[in-house]
């Protein structure tokens, strides 16, 4: 690991110099690998995706059937991520501050929607909320599974722990001199929780629903099982993108491929900002 | 407002933080609460703020038993350690908090809180940074704007916790000043708590000085440096030295011989003075020992003096010798104490 | 005397009965998105008994599409490792422009959605492709074959063990490493015996996520893999294919195994955070 001599007779003026060795070694080994596994092939999607030009790529994206499935991976993602915002706050806050028999394992349990596989996920969600499943069953007529409803059931699953996890830390935080001080000054427990601690965490809340709205567009095992699956109504984009795979219509997997890639992009850099914003005014987040 | 704690006693766990403390300020003054970590005093700040409940005992504001009252409606302002800004909101913001969230019927229209924050932010010096936030300010500063958003609600008292503590200490002493000056201009009933003793004389109308959960002494700055009434206050402030000595006959005996030191009642304890209160003698009546080091603070000589003790280790006093007194390390020095005070029962 | 402690309000509390409530409201809301899906997992595993249970783990397809998991994972998981190790020291212990967009990279798999990690490589190798025409008629199957799930595993892994070292290297700095090459050590022995005793447990901690992600993605490994049984399916397709033709208790039972995993992952995660503090978790996804 000296390769950093190598790196920096190179010429490579974009690096601080230092004595730790393995630069130009480690960060090489980094980019070929990150390029080959990564940055080639989604080049290549967005290659392919220009080669069907604006009109091909609008024809596509505008056909009703794409829009019906953006719409419905959008719609329930939003929903979900929104349920999760309330949930997953009053989570964290009791995982935080309160203390009864089980906190420790339902701390741990969070993290289950990371660590269960989501076609597991999937198929016990879509068993649980089904008609005669044992919460399915108890809402009947009222149907959850096969309907979108059911997939913002799937999708709560999947991100309740961005929610939780982004914002739990930050509670931890808070400084109880905070809170007697908002007391001092007046204000009753209401008022304490709504004007002075939820807003400093804003920034965290909406980091935690960006990802959780984020990782629900494209979330696909957890929810093919449980939607149904219907064309213009619970069928969701990363579905259509296999079945016009199957069809061998690559133009239209990769059209709406794109404008999904695009917009989790768009979503990446919301995020970057919000936390970019967050730290400039109240430090650091 | 005047503030009067009756009896009080906190326990925590069993743990009395606080042992029946009764105390009374008086309207307008301005209070320290002195003494060194786990005595008790910050507790007993948040009681009188009602931030905590006493196990038993009362506080009055005024002749109104304020002991069942919540925090909000005791009507205190409360300055933190660590100043507890709300750091998403502006310094405005901060300082108009208490105002806004009053309910319709007590608060005051918009127009005239936004006049009450910039008065308080002329009074705090801190005009044309109302739209700042907390991050972004020093900590000087910060601390300015927790003490004019605690002023924004027209407090019946003003507690400050270890005002100066997070601070350098040169803003220290400006700050210190400062505050003496704006108690002096508002004129508000204010606790303060400290355990920089210099900061409680300086500033302070009285000092209350704490230890292990009791009131140890009140008074001036003169009251408790040159007349401590317990052994703790005598040690706590100022520099001091202390022997075991016996008193009879009117003559005070150190190890069975006379001092040249008298004193009027019979007792055995311990004899307290301070560096320079002594003076340098050639009396064999005197108390006599082995210099073992001598160093120079800022106008005045400290020499440390090690005093034998029947092969015990020695008993180590401090007394302050003129400048260019001739003082060898290892020579030896007799001295006697011109201003001391004997504690009975510390044998 | 009791009177105080009666009427006593702590500024920084909610009441018990809000409290309570706050408790109760969570917990139920974790029993349905949580708690039941996951009790259902087993219970439909064993709804025919131990034996049925048995048999449908020991069922030729089965077993195959449990060796192929496993096979992936070794492959996947120590590539990623490897990787995650090089970033971090280009990362963490160097200065140099670009870095944040680097960090931005790597985290780029996370917000990808799975099936869109499989799409790229059926259009880097697929048959429209100017690659996989080519490695074929040199006799190298990619997609529809194991080489294409390892590389859609690798692609919806890459991150895991890089964003947990990332952080906890960069809060190390570099003095622990200086120290060590002042004192003559080589620049692998500094690596050897300094940087990788100080990073064990965050390290273990991202390849345990790493390791349950590539057991259980379902998105990217079902569109590159074709099923065929017994030779491209691994647990997680087992899964749906076993459930959609409604072979509920071999589906549950193979899903069972999958959501242990996911059960001892979380044990073993909590454990070393528990032991090791959060320090051992950098970032939580």
């Amino acid at each position: 690991m000296t390769a950093s001599a190598t790196a920096n007779t190179a010429g490579w003026r974009m690096k601080q110099p230092s004595i730790i060795p393995g630069f130009g070694l480690t960060l090489g080994f980094s980019l070929t690998y990150l390029s080959l596994i990564i940055l080639i092939p989604v080049a290549g999607l967005l290659w392919r995706s220009a080669e069907l030009g604006w009109s091909g790529f609008f024809a596509i994206l505008t056909d009703e059937r794409t829009l019906r499935a953006l719409y419905v991976s959008f719609g329930t993602a939003f929903l979900a991520a929104l349920v999760n915002v309330v949930f997953g706050t009053i989570l964290a806050w009791v995982l935080t501050r309160y203390r009864f028999p089980g906190r420790r394992l339902i701390d741990a349990m969070v993290d289950l929607p990371f660590a269960l596989p989501t076609a597991v996920a999937g198929i016990a969600f879509a068993a649980l909320y089904a008609p005669n499943g044992w919460v399915g069953s108890l809402f009947m007529p009222f149907r959850i599974a096969f309907t979108p409803l059911g997939i913002v059931i799937a999708l709560i699953f999947i991100g309740l722990p961005f929610v939780v996890r982004t914002v739990q830390p930050l509670m931890e935080e808070i400084d109880r001199e905070v809170e007697e001080a908002a007391a001092t000054l007046g204000a009753n427990r209401f008022q304490t929780i709504f004007k002075v601690l939820l807003p400093g965490l804003t920034p965290a809340v909406l980091t935690g629903f960006a990802l959780a709205f984020a990782r629900g567009v494209g979330e696909y095992g957890s929810v093919i099982f449980i939607a149904g699956n219907i064309p213009y109504v619970s069928e969701i984009a990363p579905l259509l993108i296999v079945i016009r795979l199957e069809e061998f219509n690559y133009a239209g997997a990769t059209a709406i491929a794109t404008i999904m890639l695009l917009i989790s992009f768009a979503m990446l850099l919301v995020i970057n900002l919000i936390q970019a914003w967050s730290r400039r005014r109240y430090g650091n987040v | 407002m005047e503030v009067t704690i009756n009896n009080i006693r906190k326990e925590f766990d069993k743990f009395a933080a606080l042992n029946d403390v009764s105390l009374k300020i008086a309207s307008g003054e301005l209070i320290a609460l002195l003494g060194p970590s786990g005595s008790g005093k910050t507790t007993l700040l948040r009681l009188i703020a009602g931030l905590d409940y006493p196990t038993a005992g009362q506080v009055f504001f005024g002749t109104e038993d304020a002991s069942h009252s919540s925090v909000q409606e005791r009507n205190v302002g409360f300055v933190f350690q660590h100043y507890a800004l709300f750091r998403h909101m502006t310094v405005a913001q901060n300082i108009g908090f208490g105002l806004k969230i009053r309910p319709s019927a007590t608060r005051p229209p918009k127009a005239e809180i936004r006049k009450r924050v910039s008065d308080l932010l002329d009074m705090v010096q801190l005009s044309g940074l109302e739209n700042r936030y907390p991050n972004q300010l020093s900590g000087g500063q910060r601390q300015r704007v927790a003490l004019a958003r605690a002023m924004a609600i027209e407090p019946r008292i003003l507690l400050l916790d270890e005002p100066f503590g997070a601070l350098d200490a040169k803003v220290r002493k400006e700050l210190r000043r400062w505050l003496r000056e704006f108690h002096d201009r508002t004129g508000h009933t204010t606790v303060f708590v400290t355990h920089d003793q210099e900061e409680a004389l300086e500033l302070a109308d009285r000092v209350v000085v704490m230890s292990q959960g009791k009131i140890e002494q009140v008074g001036s700055a003169d009251d408790v440096y040159d007349r401590p009434q317990s052994p703790f206050v005598f040690s706590f402030i100022g520099e001091s030295s202390h022997l075991p000595v016996d008193v009879r006959d009117g003559t005070v005996l150190f190890q069975g011989e006379p001092i040249g030191v008298s004193e009027g009642t019979n007792t055995v304890g311990d004899l307290f003075f301070r560096p320079e209160d002594v003076e340098l003698t050639d009396d064999p009546h005197a108390l006599f020992g082995k210099v073992t080091a001598c160093r120079r603070l800022a106008g005045t000589r400290i020499a440390e003096i090690d005093i034998a003790n029947n092969g015990h280790a020695p008993f180590h006093v401090e007394v302050e010798v003129p400048l260019h007194a001739p003082i060898e390390l290892g020579s030896e020095a007799r001295f006697r104490p011109t201003r001391w005070k004997i504690f009975p029962g510390q044998k | 005397m009791s009177d105080n402690r009666r009427t006593f309000r702590s500024p920084a509390d909610e009441g018990f009965f809000t409290k309570l409530a706050l408790v109760a409201l969570s917990l139920v809301f974790l029993a349905f998105f949580l708690f039941m899906p996951l009790v259902s997992v087993f219970v439909h595993a064993f709804a025919d008994g131990w034996d049925a249970y048995y048999e449908a783990l020991i069922e030729p397809d089965a077993w195959a599409a449990i060796q192929l998991t496993l096979t992936v994972a070794v492959i996947a998981v120590p590539l990623n490792l490897v990787f995650g190790l090089c970033a971090a020291w280009a990362i963490a212990k160097f200065e140099f422009k670009g870095k944040a967009f680097l960090i931005t990279l790597i985290d780029l798999p996370f917000s990808i959605s799975p099936v869109i990690s499989g799409l790229v490589y059926v259009l880097l190798f697929g048959t429209g492709s100017l690659l996989g025409p080519w490695l074929k008629s040199h006799g190298v199957e990619i997609l529809f074959a194991v080489p294409g799930i390892v590389l859609a595993t690798i692609f919806v892994t890459f991150p895991f063990v890089a964003r947990e070292l990332i952080p906890l290297m960069q809060d190390q700095g570099t003095g622990d490493e200086e120290a060590a090459l002042s004192l003559g050590a080589s620049g692998w022995q500094t690596f050897w015996y300094v940087t990788l005793p100080n990073v064990k447990w965050g390290l273990l901690y991202g390849v345990l996520l790493c390791n349950a992600r590539a057991m259980g993605e379902f998105g990217a490994v079902s569109v590159v893999s074709g099923r065929i049984r017994g030779l491209t399916n691994t647990m997680p397709l087992h899964v749906e294919i076993l459930y959609n033709e409604y072979n509920m208790v071999a589906a549950f039972a193979v899903a069972s195994l999958l959501a242990l995993l996911a059960l001892v992952t979380l044990a073993l995660k909590t454990l070393l955070e528990l032991r090791f503090g959060a320090g051992a978790a950098g970032g939580r996804h």
